[in-house]
């Protein structure tokens, strides 16, 4: 069973149906809370998710790499925090400007990522442990910098705070989008056009047969979670422009809202069966569910959570059932 | 007939590990165009000779050439880019990715650095249809059956200009037809001159493919031989070795047995075991010989409910179906299991432990086994196997292979069994443990308990078995009761012979 049949007779491959249910799903959420809601099913309504998890949708690319290969990452949102602190704390103090401080901020979550996948790799320790470190450490970092909220006033962050960048027909997006699509749309090249993303692929299908099919299974390991510590920090570029200050308190419990996406996406946390795509619109499900509850304006945000950890539990339930029948 | 000169020729080889020569000056060589077949018992060398040619030994002695020329390989993929590729028994593939990228992964072709996917999946298809296959190789890997995979992964041997494909058990968990497209497979490799090493457990495969083997035992070369030149019961003798001991049979006088205790009738598992028919009456000893491979744990796996069967089992004249080894415990059956490391002794734990846990497991974890008769049972036993050191607080990790043996016996029989499965009880200890634990299946048999005596050891079976089922590629060929007729060579005719005479 590797198909699933249609009704005209047509089929569809096994591996694209978790992507499919969770675009149905989306289309499913907006349509009916355009039939709920006056003025709710417009372009810019999903215009919007994408503007408020821009930031999200970065770090959620990541986590699919990680997770691809049969890994988690933990430490993207304290990392995310850091990035915004680091930022928000040398524009504000010193007056550096944004184009020394914008690669510096990328380079230190790189850094962060590739010393904790040299970490597991080396040391084959259990990615769970050492990116739990890695989500500590760079908590507490965060808090030798500063304990309030920093404020950013460099014109060049606020100036991308405010762009809008308009569209046809009175839409509009913002800059941030337009980094968030760049990135997937250069990680979804990776993965499927290059060596180093089928390497992801096999090393989250089967790590001992990558090895013996000659693969270099540890530079990809070190590999994936330099990308997440990458992405993370460039989430946390993003949400500063969104926020407009540095906290510490900013994105926390941020890695489970990003592995969340990524599995409602479609991406099984074994590794090695996923694509982006999934992860694009595991991340527009999450968002829509809070439009959904703010149109509703009586439910409480806890509903959000509530909503997420139900789906959550559907999609790991259909991707058991799937995974069986796909096997026997 | 001319045999052309010999693509790879290993001379003289030799491997020691620590307390053990693996291999005794050793030669192989491998023609073009022909199926070489690599024969002998377990722990006979032959994975260590495919390692050493493999590089991933290096041998102490002896030299490796290749076309003519001396090499010494340092790793698999130096060995593989030399031309030498192995296809092991589990296929070592991503079962995720695609056909076409399991075959091409790490060498796709690439425009720019941008994988080539047309051009790949051309590659693809132009490889398997080299072996006489078409697939759909964008379709992923899981959705084929284990024997294409096991093309696939040959697929991918055969991408680098292989000269030499070693098959280490390629057939072991194919069925027969998956079988027969290997073979076709490998007849079309062999017609375009590459040399094939094949490794198998199975004497009606090599029969049927092989040109030639070479025998080994205990790693020792026996010989080369045309396959057509040696009968399959020189094969056997060849692998198995003449050490004829002159040894009492201990299963005293013919003995005739009124009640049956287990009856299998058809009692089989697809792919492990075909259907048998099996009766042991209460006291007897029943062994069950054959080569290893040849189903005699799954036999016993079988009847102790460890997995699943078709076909019907009685015990004590009662139906039953045996869904689990607790519903077998229950008839108190018991199985000492072959792998006594890992299937059977938890080595952190203490003689003690050890032997009251089957004890433990029938009665439930909320009723606890009170510890005075945990210490009765357990020095009662310690006493009668002759557990030694006598201690029964030490952790069972401290004791000779031999004693380990005797508490995990302890163990089943604490629960008074009436059928004792035994597998392979006497492998790896010394002779002393071994005539004890022969002397207690005797004994057990006295007392009217029946026994599955499993093992390697043709002379041991003979000596405790009141009859032998006799196994060959996984189907029970025989039931010859043990008289004086019964000799180690009508077993050994009979494996080879599959039955036939």
């Amino acid at each position: 069973m590797t198909t699933l049949s249609l009704g005209g007779g047509r089929t569809i491959p096994a591996k694209y149906v978790p992507v499919l249910v969770t675009a149905c799903l989306f289309v499913a959420m907006f349509v009916a809370g355009g039939i709920r809601y006056e003025g709710f099913a417009t372009g810019q309504i999903v215009l919007n998710v994408f503007i408020d998890n821009a930031f999200l949708l970065i770090v959620a690319v990541g986590m699919t790499f990680v997770i691809l290969t049969g890994g988690i990452d933990l430490s993207v949102g304290s990392v995310v925090a850091l990035s915004t602190m680091i930022a928000a704390s040398l524009m504000t103090g010193p007056g550096w400007p944004p184009y020394v401080v914008v690669p510096l901020v990328l380079l230190v979550g790189s850094a962060l990522g590739l010393v904790m996948g040299y970490l597991i790799h080396a040391f084959d320790i259990q990615p769970f442990i050492v990116t739990l470190a890695g989500m500590f450490l760079a908590r507490g970092l965060c808090y030798t910098i500063g304990t309030e909220s920093i404020p950013i006033t460099d014109p060049t962050f606020t100036a991308f705070a405010q762009t809008r960048i308009d569209l046809i027909a009175d839409m509009w997006i913002s800059p941030s989008v337009i980094i968030a699509a760049v990135v997937v749309l250069v990680a979804a090249y990776v993965l499927h056009y290059t060596r180093l993303g089928r390497a992801v692929y096999a090393t989250g299908g089967s790590e001992q047969s990558a090895l013996l099919m000659g693969l270099p299974v540890g530079r990809t390991k070190v590999a994936v979670y330099t990308i997440s510590g990458f992405c993370s920090a460039l989430g946390g570029v993003v949400l500063s422009f969104y926020m407009l200050s540095g906290y510490g308190l900013h994105a926390v419990g941020m890695e489970l809202d990003a592995i969340a996406a990524v599995v409602i996406g479609g991406t099984l946390l074994t590794g090695g069966t996923g694509f982006l795509l999934g992860t694009v619109l595991g991340v527009l499900v999450l968002g829509l569910i809070q439009t959904v509850l703010s149109f509703e304006g009586t439910l409480s945000s806890w509903w959000t959570k509530i909503v997420i950890g139900m789906l959550l539990f559907a999609f790991i339930l259909l991707q058991r059932l799937f995974s069986a029948r796909t096997r026997s | 007939m001319d045999a052309p000169a010999p693509i790879l020729r290993m001379s003289g080889i030799g491997k020691e590990f620590p307390g053990v020569r693996a291999l005794d000056r050793v030669d192989l060589r491998l023609l073009p165009g022909e199926v070489h077949a690599l024969m002998g018992e377990n722990g006979a060398g032959k994975s260590t000779l495919i390692k050493v040619l493999t590089g991933v030994h290096t041998a102490d002695e002896g030299a490796v050439e290749l076309a003519g020329k001396p090499v010494a390989f340092g790793s698999p993929l130096e060995a593989r880019q030399a031309g030498i590729s192995t296809v092991y028994q589990e296929v070592n593939l991503c079962t995720n990715l695609s056909v076409a990228e399991n075959i091409l992964i790490g060498r796709e072709p690439r425009r720019f650095g941008r994988i080539d996917w047309q051009r790949m999946r051309a590659r693809a298809r132009e490889l398997l249809a080299r072996m006489d296959l078409d697939l759909d190789v964008s379709a992923p890997l899981s959705s084929y059956s284990l024997a294409i995979q096991q093309m696939v992964a040959i697929a991918r041997a055969l991408d680098v200009e292989a000269r030499v494909l070693i098959l280490d058990e390629p057939t072991s968990s194919l069925d027969a037809d998956e079988v027969g497209q290997l073979f076709q497979v490998m007849r079309r490799l062999k017609d375009e001159g590459i040399a094939i090493l094949f490794v198998t457990h199975f004497l009606d495969q090599v029969y049927e493919i092989s040109d030639r083997m070479t025998i080994l035992r205990n790693g020792r070369l026996v010989g080369e031989y045309l396959t057509r030149e040696l009968s399959q019961v020189e094969l056997v003798a060849k692998m198995i070795g003449q050490e004829l001991e002159a040894l009492d049979k201990l299963h005293g006088e013919a003995r005739s047995f009124a009640t049956p205790l287990v009856e299998a009738r058809d009692l089989g598992r697809p792919g492990a075991i075909e259907p048998f028919t099996l009766t042991i009456h209460e006291g007897q000893v029943v062994g069950l010989a054959g080569l290893l491979g040849s189903g005699r744990t799954e036999v016993a796996r079988l009847l102790f409910g460890a997995d699943h069967a078709a076909g019907q089992l009685s015990i004590g004249g009662e139906p039953v179906t045996l869904r689990t080894p607790r519903a077998a415990m229950g008839h108190k059956i018991a199985f000492c299991s072959e792998n006594r490391k890992r299937d059977g002794l938890i080595e952190d734990l203490t003689v003690r432990e050890n032997i009251v846990l089957a004890l433990q497991a029938t009665r439930g974890w909320t009723r606890p086994v009170p510890r005075e008769q945990q210490d009765e049972l357990v020095d009662k036993y310690v006493k009668a196997l002759r557990i030694s050191p006598p201690n029964p607080e030490i952790p069972v990790r401290n004791l000779s292979g031999g004693n380990q043996q005797k508490v995990l016996l302890a163990r089943w029989l604490i629960l008074e069994p009436r059928l004792l499965i035994l597998d392979e009880p006497t492998r790896g200890i010394d002779v002393g443990a071994k005539t004890e634990i022969q002397r207690l299946v005797a004994e057990l048999s006295g007392g009217g308990v029946a026994v599955l005596f499993i093992s390697a050891e043709l002379e041991e079976v003979l000596r405790l078995s009141h009859k032998v089922a006799v196994l060959r590629d996984r189907r029970m060929i025989a039931e010859l009761p043990n008289d004086d007729e019964l000799t180690k060579d009508v077993i050994m005719e009979t494996i080879a012979s599959g039955g036939r005479t």
